[in-house]
């Protein structure tokens, strides 16, 4: 029989090589700062969750470092050593196996019990006061509308922060999740159900970004389905709403009356709604297209480059895209982009 | 010992474990319930989606109660068949239990025609298809799946009592017919929770 | 009564056969294992490329190394792989060789239908893969969410493969089922009480019954898509009123206790590699066998907790939530038995050890972060993220694939009669070890930092971009690993040491015959007196009791005496016939009625092939 043993030295080696990788991945490395970071959120519900998540983190930090160092210790201790006699036949110890069962029984109760809370705390029904947001699923971009506003816009959802928001999930086509990790958890989109997330966002000092995505696999372009919430201070969410709801800029740039004319005659009318020129409803409201920095399910910076390449091949920009390629040559691309990003 | 005594049995036939009991007739049960699990399924399905279908014809629109309550008399009738079947075997009456079990099918396929004669009715004259609202998706399939059970079923007591005829079936095959007994019975049964659930009850 | 023909190597009959015939013939237990084995490793090595070309892609951000398309082919079969065609078939291997062995018995209860088993996985894994020959592998995920896999949302055939694939698989798996459950409670040798089976036979033995309880919801959920696909339901439509929902609860009734079915055999291999290598018994073998049934029960209990995003209100979130904590508490129970399994032993550091403890670490992990999954609104964050990649790669692999490392380390000679290199294998094991976390540690951070899973790029400005590439780094080293490992089965298949019949001082069964064991395994029927039966035949019970008896040697005439099944042509063509069938679904009905016809055809001929002829026709 080979003699091999594992040799005091090579034990503590393993374990420092084990604690530095740890390290190495758990400080020096901030998850704090990211931009879709769930660690510091930004909502109340983001921190109900939290909560939730830190007691466990740190329930299971305390069990990790028991039971790893336990069998590090077992291997290090009880290693073969020549000439040894084999060793006691101890078939188990029924006191034990009660108490340790006993003891993570209590462990999952202290989980448990809060957890429970927060399922029904985070479950409760909107109020009338609450901001009553329509979240609309397609394949792969997001439908913003404010029904009290009488407002429709795409890709980017604005709210004031400080006053509680109610969102209501629709699915007119497959499943998707809505997703905005600094704001709180996901919840699905449906077909058939209309789910729904309430939270109140803090209050920014400046507006700030929030990057979303959809979080449930729903196709080809399902890496490309995503948004960005913008969280206002006070008073400045009036704002956006009356510019969303004032009538769509008519522009004097000749190449943006160019466009506007391939526009109209197009056919884009019949997927695209801008007031008081076309009424589609399949694809996004263009209205205010130019108040939105980023288009095509968030994907694209809204550059004049961007929006007259989507328009001419929308499917390399983004595989599977469902806007078909209609053929426009790039001398239209470059008006209809410039009257799209007129649309302030 | 006695555990070598039977050991010393089993070594003889392969179909008998050292627990004294038959492979195939445990294996048979094990199957059923795996079975259970396959219409328990189906069964959840129809009754998750009762009532909410968006148009057509509902259940009681369609059903023809008295029709279906002879078709389950019928498998119940062909259960007792089945037993019958199987005493005569063990009386090594190999001819009476090839008619027991020519009966015990007879009422099987007669089930079956009942069925396909519901299905079509239901299809040309009612309105209802796979494809009409959710009532009719659930209740063919549940039912269907049903039926091609039975008719395997059918098909495998044909054979059993074709071999019996011919003499290659006898008191010694007790436990092969057996388990097709067993699997009859299942079916059967099935069928009582599927005319209760689905057609009895509003 | 029913007899089955003689049948022994070296016999006149046995030289007869070419070495493919006897192979594609077989209905020898061993075998069978050796070729699921095979056969899972290659699907394996297929799974793991996939996930490479997958790593490659999510190196960088807005990488172009593979289409949309292709990338989500690629996370749809290599969960798929990986699942069914990887870990499920390596389990079987051990099933197949091993159950018998450790029982005491000869064979299987039902030694064709065992093949049949294997032939119609094969037909399955080949068919799921002739997919990506036809460039149409299925992209709607491994678990194939409703209504995306509607003929509305995927016209094309790709869900289609996906889904009589796994068919044909589920029926292999519960016909394998059917099998081991009879064999291990009719076929134990005299003495061996259930309480006296070895824990891989009782954890084996549960996961049977989860596999012939928990396949027929998927059976159902896929035969509702069939339909709505093929035949125009409405199961799976909302505009018809139909709720897509249907098929996550189906599905997950399923799939929920197909993950005790992909770790149940490796804690079973755990808590047999453990003790050997202690020299000393299984701490509290009782209630780990009673954990694992624990485990076996309250899985199909617990399924909505896949589902803790789409709405179920608080009190179906509260109850499943608790029901996955409790959970926790019988797999708590089994880890810290183990540990104490090591606590006054006398290790000896082999590689079956090294993997084995390797499985306790990382599954521990798992395990702790499923805790945290165990809570919805923590589970609102990290599900569909890449937390949860992490925490069910930390189970699957950390756990299920170290745990099957360390059996075929483990149970290697004793099928080759040869060891595999020690020094080999310490480097497969450290690299796999290193390679493994330096994948998917990181992972928990992409998911607390907002990745979401199933996405074939990403933006470069969300900070995603350097742990993707350690990941991706981390993959590279696992390949290295495998090499390794590959290098290490050519290196000793035919030239490494000779093992003998007892190579580590086993405690069980399967370790008081040859290596490899003869056809029949036991010469004559062993009578069991405890779980550690042959260790107590070698130093008897440590309590100051002599040795048990041992076995009688065996003569020529016990041996003339011993029939062992014939093989039989039968399963393989069963298993082209009712692959002939469910494909022609893609073909035409007319390939369906003749395949149908086929299979009723070749049952019947299955069933009679050991039935006794007409009167007259003489045996």
């Amino acid at each position: 029989m080979m003699k091999r043993f594992v040799s005091p030295a090579r034990v503590r080696t393993v374990l420092l090589l084990l604690a530095v990788m740890m390290l190495a991945t758990s400080c020096g490395w901030s998850l704090w700062d990211n931009p879709m970071t769930t660690v510091r959120p930004r909502s109340d519900f983001g921190r109900w969750i939290d909560e939730i998540f830190m007691l466990i983190s740190w329930t299971t930090l305390v069990i990790f470092i028991a039971v790893e160092g336990g069998l590090l210790y077992c291997c290090w201790r009880f290693r073969d050593r020549p000439g040894a006699p084999i060793p006691k036949q101890i078939h188990g110890h029924t006191p034990l196996e009660i108490g340790w069962t006993v003891a993570f029984a209590l462990v999952l109760l202290i989980i448990g019990i809060p957890t429970i809370k927060i399922i029904f705390r985070t479950q409760e029904a909107p109020a009338a006061t609450d901001l009553h947001v329509n979240v609309v699923g397609h394949q792969w971009w997001w439908e913003f509308q404010y029904p009290d506003y009488k407002i429709t816009t795409a890709d980017e959802l604005h709210l004031p922060g400080g006053r509680t928001a109610a969102f209501y999930l629709h699915a007119p086509d497959v499943i998707h999740s809505f997703w905005m990790p600094q704001l709180g958890g996901k919840r699905d989109v449906v077909p058939h159900r209309v789910n729904r997330i309430i939270l109140t966002p803090d209050v920014p000092k400046v507006t700030t970004e929030h990057p979303g995505q959809c979080a449930e696999y729903c196709g080809t372009s399902h890496a490309n389905m995503r948004f960005r919430v913008i969280v206002h201070p006070e008073g400045e969410f009036e704002q956006w709403v009356k510019a969303q709801q004032a009538p769509p800029v008519d522009s004097t740039d000749p190449l943006a009356q160019q466009g506007k004319d391939l526009f109209t005659k197009s056919t884009c009318v019949g997927c695209h709604s801008i007031a008081g020129v076309s009424a589609g409803h399949i694809g996004p409201d263009l209205t205010h297209f130019a108040s939105r920095g980023t288009f095509a399910g968030s994907l694209m910076k809204s550059t004049p480059d961007n929006v007259a390449k989507w328009i001419e091949n929308p499917q390399q920009m983004k595989p599977g895209a469902l806007m078909p390629n209609l053929g426009i040559t790039s001398e239209q691309s470059k008006a209809m982009a410039a009257y799209l990003l007129s649309l302030k | 010992m006695a555990d070598h005594a039977v050991a010393a049995h089993a070594v003889h036939d392969p179909n008998i474990g050292n627990t004294g009991l038959d492979h195939r007739k445990m294996g048979m049960w094990i199957f059923l319930g795996s079975d259970c699990m396959f219409f328990g399924s189906l069964i959840g399905t129809y009754l998750s989606y009762k009532g909410k279908s968006l148009s057509g014809p509902g259940p009681h629109d369609v059903f023809n109660i008295p029709l279906t309550s002879y078709s389950a008399a019928l498998l119940l009738a062909s259960s007792l068949f089945m037993v019958l079947a199987l005493a005569r075997l063990q009386e090594h009456r190999v001819k009476a239990a090839a008619l027991w079990l020519f009966l015990t099918a007879a009422a099987g396929l007669h089930f079956v025609l009942n069925q396909v004669y519901e299905f079509t009715t239901f299809a040309l004259h009612e309105g209802l298809r796979l494809s009409t609202n959710l009532f009719g998706s659930t209740f063919f399939v549940l039912t269907g799946f049903h039926g091609a059970h039975v008719t395997g079923g059918v098909l495998w007591l044909t054979i059993l009592m074709v071999l019996a005829l011919r003499g290659r079936l006898d008191h010694r095959d007790y436990t092969k017919v057996e388990i097709a007994g067993l699997y009859w019975h299942f079916v059967d049964i099935v069928w009582i929770a599927i005319f209760a659930v689905i057609y009895l009850i509003p | 009564m029913a007899t089955q023909a003689a049948f022994m190597p070296g016999t006149e009959a046995a030289k007869r056969q070419s070495v493919l015939w006897s192979w594609l013939t077989t209905v020898d237990h061993k075998r069978i294992g050796i070729l699921y084995g095979t056969s899972a490793f290659i699907f394996f090595l297929i799974g793991g490329i996939e996930a490479v070309i997958m790593r490659l892609q999510l190196a960088r951000p807005d990488n172009t190394l593979v289409s949309a398309q292709t990338f989500n082919e690629l996370f749809t079969m290599h969960g798929t792989t990986m699942i069914f065609l990887a870990v499920m078939p390596l389990s079987a291997s051990f099933f197949n060789y091993m159950i018998p062995l450790m029982i005491g018995a000869r064979d299987v209860a039902f030694p064709r239908l065992n093949a049949l088993s294997y032939w119609i996985f094969l037909a399955g894994a080949l068919f799921l893969n002739s997919s990506w020959l036809l460039g149409m592998a299925p992209d709607g995920g491994w678990f194939g969410y409703a209504n995306l896999s509607s003929d509305q949302f995927s016209p094309a055939m790709n869900i289609d493969f996906w889904m009589l694939g796994l068919q044909i698989l589920g029926f292999s798996s519960m016909l394998a089922g059917f099998n081991f459950i009879v064999t291990i409670i009719n076929m134990r040798a005299p003495g061996m009480t259930l309480m006296r089976m070895p824990v891989f036979i009782w954890m084996s033995f549960v996961t049977q019954f989860l596999l012939v309880l928990a396949f027929p919801a998927i059976t159902v959920g896929l035969i509702l898509l069939m339909f709505d696909r093929f035949f125009g339901t409405l199961f799976y439509m909302p505009s018809a009123g139909g709720d897509p929902l249907l098929w996550q609860h189906l599905f997950w009734i399923f799939g929920h206790p197909e993950v005790y079915i992909l770790i149940l055999p490796a804690m079973g291999i755990v808590s047999e590699v453990l003790p050997t290598f202690a020299r000393k018994p299984l701490f509290g073998a009782p209630f780990v066998i009673f954990s694992g049934i624990t485990i076996g029960f309250l899985g199909f209990g617990v399924w909505s907790h896949h589902m803790f995003a789409v709405g179920m209100g608080p009190v179906a979130d509260s109850a499943f939530s608790i029901a996955t904590m409790l959970i926790a508490v019988p797999t708590g129970v089994k880890i810290l038995n183990w540990i104490a399994t090591l606590w006054g032993g006398s290790l000896r550091f082999k590689t079956p050890l090294y993997f084995s403890l390797g499985f306790i670490a990382m599954f521990t992990m798992g395990g702790l972060s499923g805790v945290m999954h165990a809570s919805p609104p923590v589970d609102l964050q990290q599900t569909d993220s890449y937390f949860v990649v992490a925490h069910f790669h930390y189970v699957l692999f950390g756990g299920s694939i170290f745990g099957l490392f360390s059996g075929i380390y483990y149970w290697w000679p004793k099928i080759n009669g040869r060891l595999l290199d020690e020094r080999l294998g310490l480097w497969h094991f450290w690299l796999m070890l290193i390679g493994f976390n330096v994948t998917f540690f990181p992972q928990h951070f992409l998911g607390l930092i907002g990745m979401p899973r199933r996405i074939y790029t990403y933006a470069p400005d969300l900070g995603w971009n350097f742990w993707n590439m350690v990941s991706t780094i981390g993959a590279l080293i696992i390949v290295l690993s495998f090499l390794i490992f590959i290098v290490n089965v050519i290196k000793t298949i035919r030239s490494g040491t000779v093992a003998g019949p007892d190579p580590w001082d086993g405690r069980t069964l399967e370790w008081s015959i040859p290596s490899p064991p003869p056809v029949y395994n036991f010469a004559i029927e062993p009578v069991v007196h405890d779980r550690d039966e042959f260790w107590l035949q070698k130093y008897g019970d440590g309590h100051g009791g002599k040795p048990a008896t041992r076995p009688r040697a065996a003569t020529a005439q016990d041996i003339a005496a011993i029939h062992m099944p014939a093989p039989s042509y039968w399963p393989i063509l069963l298993a082209l016939a009712v692959a002939f069938m469910i494909s022609g679904l893609l073909v035409s009905m007319y390939q369906v009625i003749a395949g149908g016809l086929l299979t009723l055809i070749f049952m019947y001929k299955f069933a009679m092939e050991h039935h006794r002829p007409a009167p007259g026709h003489g045996h």
